[in-house]
């Protein structure tokens, strides 16, 4: 764990980590406090990065979407982890009938268009987070699931976990003492990219309008509402993509980092 | 063929050798480091001529080879030295002229048979595409020849099975391709690096004598790389001996066999395990310790039978069998079965070793499994210490039963600390307290000949021997009455492999454990046992004392077996007779498939052999 921030990308994304939870104890501007007098203000000394076209704060906003970007798509992933993976062990060990089925009921999540299947949910149950979290772990299950199925096969063929059975070990205490802490490798890897998934999805539906739901900010929909103010402020979309940018590049070269980290090959061991 | 080897030997050697190595030196980049992995190599080969390197893993003697024909990483690898292939420098090559040695004036034949061809070409295409490679002729041309080679390296029917693919072909069918491949372009050297180690006994028997026969109409120079003294005792003119990147030793096989003049050569003979030591032992006796320090051979002393006649019986196997279904892809209708275990029956008493022994296949590892309750039986009953197996909850069948695996690499979970995995038994039966289990493992390590301070380290910093001895640590640990122990020692260096069994050894005296030992090598199989039992296709063809089996043979897949087994004596390597070129038959069944009636014929006290009938005529 310790050697997966020490690393260009791990020490990029620890700072991003920090901005994103500390900033809003730090003393910025009200993100939703509007000064419709002051709208499209430029940088000045109260706000650093200029105001947006209701007047707001740029900066204070960006650091709260950046959180509940953070929190939405981080918090998904988690329970989606736990579901994919819960379900891919138990089909992966106990095979047989409940094998066949968690397997196919993943096929037929497959089958729907993430994004789709996000719109549909958000029209029948409303937009806002608390519709955006679920749906997103959902679309997310069959991943965890998958690889978490395939390494327990893999690992359930061992001899060691044979040599577990004859000492008379109970299913349970062999998938969670022998087979789970075995498998964290490839699991650790598939949350760190369904992390960046949930990111850009998070950003997309806002930006459609069914994700988080204003006035809170949200990079998405932050870049949604200056498409229309481009000509007159184009810092006002470049700084939300910007940053939603910066967010993915270094997800994904730090999930590039964790792979290689746990790439069996490095003989990692502990 | 042999006088007509030996008369080329001395022609050719005395004016100018195949290739002449000088001087070698490889070095691997390690972190920021160079580390020599072989130190200042020097040999000949003359063609006609068989040279053997021989060494334990991590010697250098396929770094050697691999540095010879350039196929070390160049950007983390270092060679010098000089190698003179017929008056060329091979280690001043670029990439481009390399090319054109290898495979076509140089070829290499590799352990593994199942990945070193590419399974998605048929094997004749492969064959022909060495010849093409190398030779401007037509795709015609080139098919004709491949078929030649393939009768040439003796595959039955060659030319119905050009077009067919790796994966229907057995172990010994694809190293036969392998080496069809490697001499389709007639190289004046072929380097075999452990060409057998992956193949069963009789199969082995049928690879060397092939290559020998190739040798011996070609004349081309062999190099051969193993670890085994019975293969080269087998094969080889002169022997090379390295230790830790070191040449020690090198001379005629002769020499090397009657006066190894250094300590570890003598070690590693001594290691080697030959057939009929045993003849006259009337118990299991360990391996003679070879004191490296001292140079001298430590014969062990009398022992007592640790076998106690009589019940009560600690293992009663009857009629024991075993199906998988193959199933068909659409339907999952069974469409045929493989019968591994086929009405199998036998019985282990107390500080007994009942070898199960076999080829590929054989069914004697399922049979190790069945009676551990690993797989579930399909017929028959095991009675463990009085007691139907089924009936037995598997928290109290663990101080019953326990089993050491093949591979040491992978019968130790990688995430626990060698400590805890000895001790984790006692933590899933809530045993002992943290110090007694610390206690305990320290107590089993030092019991195994390992340091109790090993204990904090995980299974990737040790060797293969030594997990297995933890394995060994791991399996006491219950105080189990029997042990089935698959192919414990298989996988494990000469050296190594004596310590282990000689550990098995003394703890059988120690603490009266009854041993299954599933092994196809008979000739560890001989030191160790009690009683034998010989599997071929599922069933026991064979069961009697040891000293029956090996001197009174009765079925005939008993003495095929046995005849197999290379003699570590280079005076009497044409004594073998001839292997004919078989294939092991496969279990594999129709679904309505019956077993026979099979009758067992008593030869004499408790030896019994399977009368089957016209299979064996």
């Amino acid at each position: 764990m310790k050697q997966a921030f020490q690393s260009p990308s791990g020490i990029l994304l620890a700072l991003i980590l920090a901005i994103a939870f500390i900033g809003p104890l730090l003393p910025l501007a009200d993100p939703l406090a509007m000064d419709v007098a002051a709208r499209f203000g430029g940088p000045s000394a109260a706000h650093p990065l200029g105001q947006d076209e209701y007047g707001r704060d740029l900066l204070s906003r960006l650091v709260h979407a950046l959180r509940s970007a953070i929190l939405i798509s981080g918090g998904a992933a988690m329970i989606s982890a736990v579901i994919g993976v819960s379900v891919g062990v138990v089909a992966g060990y106990v095979r047989g009938f409940s094998e066949a089925l968690s397997m196919r009921v993943m096929d037929v999540i497959l089958c729907f268009p993430p994004l789709l299947l996000a719109m549909l949910a958000a029209t029948l149950y409303g937009a806002g987070p608390s519709t955006l979290v679920p749906v997103l772990a959902l679309v997310f299950v069959p991943s965890f699931t998958r690889v978490a199925h395939a390494s327990v096969m893999t690992v359930r063929g061992q001899d060691y976990v044979d040599a577990t059975r004859l000492m008379g070990a109970s299913a349970t205490r062999i998938i969670f003492r022998t087979i789970l802490p075995n498998i964290v490798g490839p699991l650790f890897v598939q949350f760190s990219f369904v992390v960046v998934m949930s990111v850009i999805l998070e950003s997309g539906l806002s930006f459609l309008g069914l994700g988080v739901l204003p006035p809170q900010p949200s990079l998405g929909m932050m870049i949604g509402t200056a498409r229309s103010t481009f000509a007159q402020e184009p810092w006002l979309l470049l700084a939300p993509c910007l940053s939603l940018i910066v967010l993915v590049l270094v997800l994904n070269a730090f999930c590039d980092h964790l792979r290689q980290l746990f790439d069996p090959r490095r003989e990692s061991g502990a | 063929m042999s006088r007509n080897r030996e008369n080329m030997t001395v022609t050719q050697s005395a004016e100018h050798p195949l290739l002449q190595v000088q001087g070698l030196t490889v070095g691997f980049r390690r972190g920021g480091q160079w580390n020599d992995v072989v130190r200042d190599v020097g040999f000949s080969v003359s063609g006609g001529e068989t040279l053997a390197i021989v060494g334990e893993s991590g010697s250098g003697k396929s770094v050697t080879s691999m540095a010879l024909m350039q196929l070390l990483p160049r950007d983390n690898s270092r060679i010098s030295g000089q190698a003179l292939f017929r008056g060329i420098d091979l280690l001043q090559l670029d990439e481009r002229q390399m090319e054109r040695i290898r495979g076509d004036r140089i070829s290499m034949i590799f352990q593994e048979p199942m990945t070193s061809l590419n399974p998605v070409m048929t094997i004749g295409a492969q064959i022909a595409e060495s010849i093409l490679t190398h030779r401007r002729i037509g795709k015609a041309e080139a098919r004709a020849e491949a078929l030649a080679m393939m009768d040439r390296v003796r595959i039955p029917s060659a030319k119905s099975r050009y077009d067919d693919f790796p994966h229907q072909f057995s172990g010994g069918m694809r190293q036969r391709v392998m080496i069809a491949a490697a001499l389709a372009c007639q190289p004046d050297l072929l380097i075999a690096d452990e060409p057998t180690t992956a193949l069963d006994v009789t199969i082995q028997a049928q690879v060397l004598d092939l290559i020998k026969e190739l040798q011996a109409e070609s004349g081309m120079g062999v190099i051969f790389i193993t670890h085994d003294m019975g293969v080269v005792a087998e094969v080889s003119d002169r022997t090379l001996v390295m230790y830790h990147g070191d040449v020690i030793e090198s001379g005629t096989t002769e020499q090397i066999f009657r006066r190894p003049a250094k300590a570890y050569t003598s070690a590693l003979l001594s290691a080697v395990p030959r057939l009929g030591s045993m003849t006259g032992n009337a118990v299991p006796t360990p391996y003679p310790v070879f004191d490296i320090a001292s140079g001298k051979l430590r014969e062990p002393g009398p022992r007592p039978n640790t076998l106690r006649e009589g019940p009560p019986y600690l293992l009663q196997v009857s009629d024991l069998s075993k199906r998988f279904a193959i199933q068909s892809k659409l339907l999952k209708r069974t469409i045929a079965r493989v019968h591994a275990v086929e009405g199998v029956s036998f019985t282990l008493r107390q500080g007994e070793t009942l070898s199960i022994v076999g080829e590929s296949g054989c069914g004697k590892s399922t049979t190790g499994k069945l009676i551990t309750g690993l797989h579930d039986r399909d017929e028959g009953r095991v009675v463990l210490a009085g007691r139907e197996l089924g009936a037995i909850p598997a928290v109290e069948r663990a101080h019953d039963i326990q089993m050491i695996f093949q591979d040491p690499y992978a019968s130790l979970n990688p995430r626990l600390r060698i400590g805890e995995a000895i001790t984790e038994p006692l933590r899933i039966h809530g045993k002992a307290s943290a110090t007694e289990q610390r206690e305990i493992a320290a107590s089993l390590l030092t019991r195994v000949g390992l340091q109790p301070e090993m204990a904090g380290r995980y299974p990737h910093e040790f060797s293969g021997g030594q997990r297995q001895r933890i394995c060994v640590a791991r399996a006491l640990v219950m105080k189990p009455k029997v042990i089935v122990a698959d192919e414990a020692v298989s996988a494990l260096d000469v050296t190594m492999k004596t310590q282990v069994v000689n550990l098995m050894m003394d703890l059988q005296q120690e603490m009266g454990l009854g041993f299954v030992f599933i092994s196809h090598d008979m000739a560890v199989v001989e030191r160790i046992s009690h009683r034998i039992a010989v599997m071929y296709l599922g069933e026991i063809v064979e069961i009697g004392p040891r000293a029956a089996i090996f001197e009174n043979p009765r079925h005939p897949y008993t003495r095929r077996l046995l005849g197999a087994v290379p003699v570590p004596d280079p005076a009497r390597r044409h004594q073998r007779g001839a292997a004919v070129v078989t294939e092991l038959r496969s279990p594999v069944r129709p679904p309505d498939y019956r077993r026979p009636v099979r009758r067992y014929l008593e030869i004499s006290d408790d030896h019994f052999v399977l009368d089957s009938g016209e299979d064996w005529q």
